[in-house]
């Protein structure tokens, strides 16, 4: 059933007795988004108005986060940068999650030599690491934010589908299916009006995850130089910009974005790893 | 009504409208030494409900399922089966999907794992027939709200979920949902063995009304002997891919004349039988792995002599019961012994 999500033993602790915790990384996650969507009205300044006079001061009354090293407000620059902060990830969950599950419910379904086409060259991908597939992609196409998605969602799509394919395989031993099956229903109207409703609750999950995983990716990316144009903000983009601050001894502009990708995985991952608690204990 | 093609023979004397006729039924499955159906011949008529009692492994539920041919991955078939006069094993598969939905209907051993547990009892019910036979939604809905009604449910677990109905009642939609295409022939396959006692005699009954209100067949595949004898008009036994012995189901029970029907009745455990073991075969049924070459239940058999295991028996009408085949070379014998034990009883 759903056999890859009911064993988790490093997070007992933190699932069973603090549901709190929960609540408080539903509530950042909440609060992420929201900054994200109305960034533009909320941003005190715009994000890259360069004031060098002003270059690596600390927080004051009108910059209470400071100033990096070209003078550009940082509270701005992060709410902005939560934008494609969070596109990003999202392009990668959406485009891995909806091409993974299509793979993995053919393979699972069909069986068969499909099965084995499809896991074998999936399984391909897992020989590249994500970020490297990533690198030559952005260096043939050139920075942008689409490249490096594209890139990544290809990484990240055998994660979904191999948990799609064992998510089918069991699901279609069920009697139920059979039961359907002898009601005259076709063999692709039960895959999709049953079987996709029945595994996606963990399929989401698992995808809520992958979207962790895959911001920190993309800001890794971003921080190399490889994810979005220079002048876009980023937090990845930030941390790389802040690096001559830090050596000047003003180290806030870089820490921040910083504590900002590590609060919103962090977040990301007890909300999915919630989830997909509460499906794996569900009574089915 | 479609005129199946009428078999003379032997069964001339059974049902004359039959809406399933399997005739020399053989199922081959991979990596086996033999047939796991090996000349399976059963007739199921209209309003008939007939039982096919045998124990796990002979073959009786893949029967069954042959019927919808739900065949496991890799089988090979030879024979016939005929529903309402259309060839099962042959048809297309928008034909085969048009008889899964209208013409018959199976009814499962487990009804909580036959039901997806995400969707309401309404959505299980009607959905084959809205998807498949373009019936309006609201027609769909009256229907599977009469019929919950016919089988003892109120409309109010149209909006329920599996998990919120009990065991007997999950069956009750089950019976509902195999009723919904208006089906001629029901297939039950144990439909009673996951339910306990009173809710299996509530659904028995409730089988056998449905029977005469609607008009269907039953083919009640089960290995309990006694709610076969209660429930059906004739019986089937099924021994390692065969059929042992046939006819109505007072004779066959009360004048066994196969061994192995016999052996299984006396095998029955009874309430007011003296304490002690309860009797079994000895032996166990032949592996798939073995070549048979005589009768089947030879090696397990008091009577069997040479001939049992050279020469496999056929169907044959039982002495003085035209309408009762067996398939046993020493069916006389058995009979003149079970007279003379019953003087001692």
């Amino acid at each position: 059933m759903t056999t890859a999500l009911l064993h988790r033993p490093g997070l007992a602790r933190i699932r069973t007795s603090r549901s709190w915790l929960y609540l408080l990384c539903l509530g950042f996650v909440g609060v992420i988004v929201l900054v994200a969507l109305l960034a533009p009205w909320l941003s005190p300044h715009d994000p890259n108005a360069v004031d060098l006079g002003n270059a690596l001061a600390g927080p004051s009354g009108s910059h209470p986060l400071g100033v990096d090293g070209s003078g550009r407000d940082t509270l701005s620059r992060l709410m902005t940068g939560a934008r494609t902060s969070l596109l990003g990830p999202l392009g990668v969950v959406v485009f891995s999650t909806v091409a993974g599950v299509a793979v993995g419910l053919a393979a699972g379904w069909r069986g068969g030599w499909l099965d084995s086409v499809l896991s074998r060259s999936t399984e391909l991908v897992f020989a590249f690491p994500g970020l490297l597939l990533a690198i030559l992609i952005v260096s043939i196409y050139g920075e942008g934010l689409f490249a490096p998605v594209v890139a990544l969602g290809f990484a990240y799509l055998p994660y979904v589908s191999r948990l799609t394919r064992s998510l089918v395989l069991a699901e279609r031993e069920r009697p139920y299916i059979e039961a359907y099956r002898v009601q005259g229903h076709s063999a692709l109207q039960i895959c999709l009006r049953h079987v996709l409703p029945n595994i996606a609750p963990v399929v989401l999950a698992q995808s809520t995850i992958n979207f962790g995983y895959a911001l920190i990716d993309l800001a890794g990316l971003s921080f190399l130089g490889l994810g979005v144009p220079a002048l876009t903000p980023d937090w990845g983009r930030m941390v790389f910009d802040g690096e001559t601050a830090i050596q000047s001894g003003y180290p806030l502009s870089a820490i921040l974005p910083c504590v900002a990708i590590v609060l919103t995985v962090v977040a990301f991952n007890v909300v999915g790893e919630h989830w997909a608690d509460q499906v794996a204990r569900r009574d089915r | 009504m479609n005129e199946g093609p009428m078999r003379e023979g032997p069964m001339s004397e059974g049902p004359m409208n039959p809406v399933l006729d399997i005739r020399g039924l053989r199922l081959h499955l991979p990596k086996t030494a033999r047939p796991v159906l090996d000349g399976v011949d059963l007739t199921v008529a209209e309003r008939e409900t007939v039982a096919l009692v045998g124990e796990s492994g002979s073959g009786k539920t893949l029967t069954s399922r042959s019927v919808l041919r739900l065949l496991p991955p890799g089988a090979t078939t030879e024979g016939v089966v005929d529903v309402q006069g259309e060839s099962v094993l042959t048809m297309d598969p928008a034909r085969l999907r048009r008889l899964r939905t209208h013409t018959a209907a199976m009814v499962f051993q487990d009804p909580r794992a036959a039901i997806n547990p995400l969707r309401r009892i309404g959505d299980f019910l009607t959905e084959s027939l809205r998807l498949n036979a373009d019936l309006p939604a609201a027609d769909a809905d009256r229907r599977a709200g009469e019929l919950l009604e016919a089988v003892g449910l109120s409309g109010r677990a149209l909006r329920q979920y599996p998990g919120q109905l009990s065991g007997g009642m999950l069956q009750r939609v089950m019976i509902a949902a195999a009723l919904m295409g208006d089906p001629v022939l029901i297939l039950a396959d144990e439909p009673t063995t996951a339910l306990d006692v009173t809710t299996q005699a509530e659904v028995v009954a409730l089988l056998g009304d449905l029977r005469e209100r609607f008009g269907t067949g039953l083919l009640f595949v089960t290995h309990d002997l006694g709610l076969a004898a209660a429930i059906s008009d004739r019986v089937y036994v099924m021994y390692a891919g065969r059929i042992a012995e046939t006819g109505p189901a007072e004779a066959l029970f009360n004048r066994p004349r196969h061994p192995y029907t016999a052996a299984l009745l006396a095998s029955t455990p009874r309430l007011d039988a003296p304490p002690g073991r309860l009797a079994a075969i000895d032996g166990r049924p032949p592996s798939l792995q073995e070549e048979l070459t005589g009768c089947p239940f030879a090696p397990r058999c008091a009577f069997a002599t040479q001939v049992c295991t050279e020469e496999m028996p056929p169907p044959l009408p039982v002495r003085g019961e035209p309408n009762r085949l067996v398939a046993c070379h020493h069916s006389d014998r058995l009979a003149d012994q079970l007279a003379g034990r019953t003087v001692h009883e």
